[in-house]
């Protein structure tokens, strides 16, 4: 470590105000602070710090992420070779389920970072960690198929658009994750839905090529409910074979990267809570809505496949586990008071499974329910704190 | 002398520090409406700009006569009548291009940048000075609505005016048309960066 800082400390002036290299400075203090902790102290306003600054959230969140992303590799994988017919074993199915995640994840980091650095080099700032789980949600949340391109287009977007427009990490009011789905998702709809884009038919690094077998077909889950007449089909796996209520919690499934498997998901949702990183109201909330939804459609909904699906399968199937886990509890994006936090949650389960139920043209709502939310979640506090503040007045008043 | 700068003035300040829409913002319903191909937006800027121009002569010129009372009826009356020549002229001879616009020529009885320049100006200035002042206004109103459809044609449909820009080739090696260029909410996003770079560029726009 001591020769890490010597060598920092030793490039330093070169990069500080005056030096050769002081355009570089905002990428020199992104490598510094990644590497070490910089000896400044506060110069003024504060000087009391918790120790869990953002840094060590942000790597929290990162923690609680790789279950979900390492199970979401192998299942690139898993659900390749069956669909190609070949058995590999489980290591080579893990591997190439990374080869096929990690361009999509060096494309995140390397766009999302280099606009977040180029912003603070013109703001002034220091780069703010942010980006660094923004870009780790971004290829778990997209089907594996999507070309690099779209996701670099996307990232872009939604990295200037969400974030820095708004004043930068901290300030956005929507999730930038979910922005840059949302872009895919309307900008390219042919490759975010249907049934071509979940299951990787091609090779990766020129390993693992083959044709897809007969009786392949790779649709998800929901896509084949929304397709389905009245009543509730039995769902498939990519061959054909029956799966059920436990096999959609485990998450050998076709769906995004990192969002099939409801267990690894609710792995990282117990580091989460445990190390008081996330709120475990607003994950609590989100599911409780979801079910309460769902059970309304099935007693009075209308007669359609979707609307008889059992509550229980609602909260396993598609985004609706990570979206919860991850996505709502977003503090930057959430709402901020206690009593706010379980209406915020609630009303995104509900949403998420009204346009799951009644938009035969968006099988998945989580996505567009958690936006819609985003933007109400300051709303929903201002009332929370009004209604505080009128119940004190009350017991004031009334001496 | 002065008298022609300040004609001058009146011309050409709506083409930026007064632009109708990225400085005053008014008329958006409709930049976002006709924006998805060049075309239509061409048709619709200078509908607007004679529009525009003539109405403002036509009101100028009856100032004086029109009790205040019911100045705002007069008005409605003078531009509906206007907004019909047009649209009657596009239907006889660009009839594909009124289809594509449908609605948004008869709404331009209703945008506000037509309302708030014969209130403004033509209520209160000479015919020759109105005329300009329209012309000013619909041109820069013009300007903006191509800017925004020239993006939205290229990214949207890969093609401008109708004619194929992007080759077949990108096509085939994966390239794919950006869906949300054809969402009004992508003109939106589209008008902002206008804006954005405008007052960028234009440091007396910006607030203090």
């Amino acid at each position: 470590m001591n020769f890490i800082k010597k060598i920092i400390d030793r490039v330093k002036p070169t990069f500080s105000e005056g030096g050769k290299l002081a355009k570089l400075h905002s990428l020199f203090d992104a490598v510094e602070t990644f590497l070490v902790v910089p000896n400044e102290t506060t110069k003024n306003g504060v000087h009391i710090h918790d120790a869990i600054d953002s840094k060590r959230t942000m790597f929290t969140v990162i923690i609680a992420l790789i279950p979900a992303m390492l199970f979401g590799m192998w299942n690139v994988g898993y659900q390749h070779f069956i669909a190609i017919g070949q058995e590999v074993g489980f290591f080579a199915e893990f591997a190439f389920g990374f080869l096929a995640v990690l361009p999509i994840l060096l494309v995140s980091y390397i766009v999302g970072l280099g606009i977040e650095i180029v912003a603070a080099q013109i703001r002034k700032e220091e780069v703010a960690e942010g980006y660094f789980v923004t870009g780790f949600l971004i290829p778990m949340i997209v089907p594996i198929d999507t070309p690099l391109w779209m996701v670099a287009v996307a990232t872009a977007f939604a990295v200037i658009f969400a974030k820095e427009v708004f004043g930068g990490t901290g300030y956005n009011i929507f999730n930038v994750a979910l922005i840059t789905r949302a872009f895919l998702f309307f900008a390219y709809p042919t490759a975010m839905s249907g049934d071509a884009v979940w299951v990787r038919t091609r090779d990766a690094f020129w390993w693992g090529a083959g044709e897809a077998v007969d009786g392949f077909s790779g649709a998800t889950p929901l896509g084949q409910i929304g397709v389905a007449e009245t009543s509730t089909p039995a769902f498939h796996d990519i061959m054909g074979n029956p799966i059920g209520f436990w096999d959609a919690f485990i998450g050998w499934i076709p769906g995004s990267v990192g969002e099939t498997s409801t267990l690894a998901i609710l792995l990282g949702a117990i580091v989460l809570i445990v190390t008081g990183v996330a709120s475990w109201k607003i994950m609590l909330s989100v599911f409780g809505g979801g079910a309460f939804m769902a059970l309304i459609f099935n007693l009075w909904g209308p007669d359609t496949a979707i609307a008889h699906l059992p509550w229980y399968e609602h909260l396993v199937l598609g985004g609706f586990a990570f979206g919860a886990v991850f996505m709502a509890t977003d503090p930057v994006t959430a709402a901020r008071t206690e009593t706010g936090k379980w209406i915020y949650g609630f009303l995104i389960g509900v949403m998420a499974v009204i346009i799951r139920v009644l938009n035969p043209g968006y099988p998945e709502g989580m996505m567009l329910a958690i936006l819609l939310m985003n933007v109400f979640g300051c709303l929903i506090d201002w009332f929370v704190v009004q209604a505080n503040i009128k119940k004190r007045l009350k017991r004031v008043n009334s001496k | 002398m002065k008298m022609n700068e300040e004609l001058k003035n009146t011309l050409l300040g709506p083409l930026s520090k007064n632009n109708p829409i990225s400085v005053q913002v008014l008329g958006i319903c409709s930049a976002l409406a006709v924006t998805v191909e060049m075309k239509p937006a061409l048709v619709m800027g200078v509908s607007v700009m004679i529009i525009v121009a003539l109405s403002n002569v036509v009101i100028s010129l009856i100032r004086n006569t029109i009790p205040n009372s019911v100045r705002i009826i007069v008005q409605l009356v003078v531009v509906a009548a206007l907004v019909t020549v047009v649209s009657e002229f596009l239907k006889a001879f660009a009839f594909d291009v009124s289809v594509q616009l449908s609605v948004y020529i008869g709404l331009i009885i209703t945008n506000c940048i037509l309302m708030g320049r014969l209130e403004a100006f033509a209520m209160a200035n000479k015919p020759w000075a109105s005329f300009l002042d329209g012309l000013g206004n619909g041109l820069g109103y013009a300007i903006i609505l191509v800017v925004t459809a020239f993006f939205r044609e290229l990214f949207g449909s890969g093609s401008l005016l109708g004619y194929r820009i992007v080759p077949q080739s990108w096509y085939e090696a994966g390239y794919v048309d950006n869906g949300l260029m054809m969402l009004p909410s992508m003109a939106l996003i589209l008008l902002a960066c206008i804006i954005w770079v405008h007052r960028a560029v234009d440091k007396e726009l910006q607030e203090k």
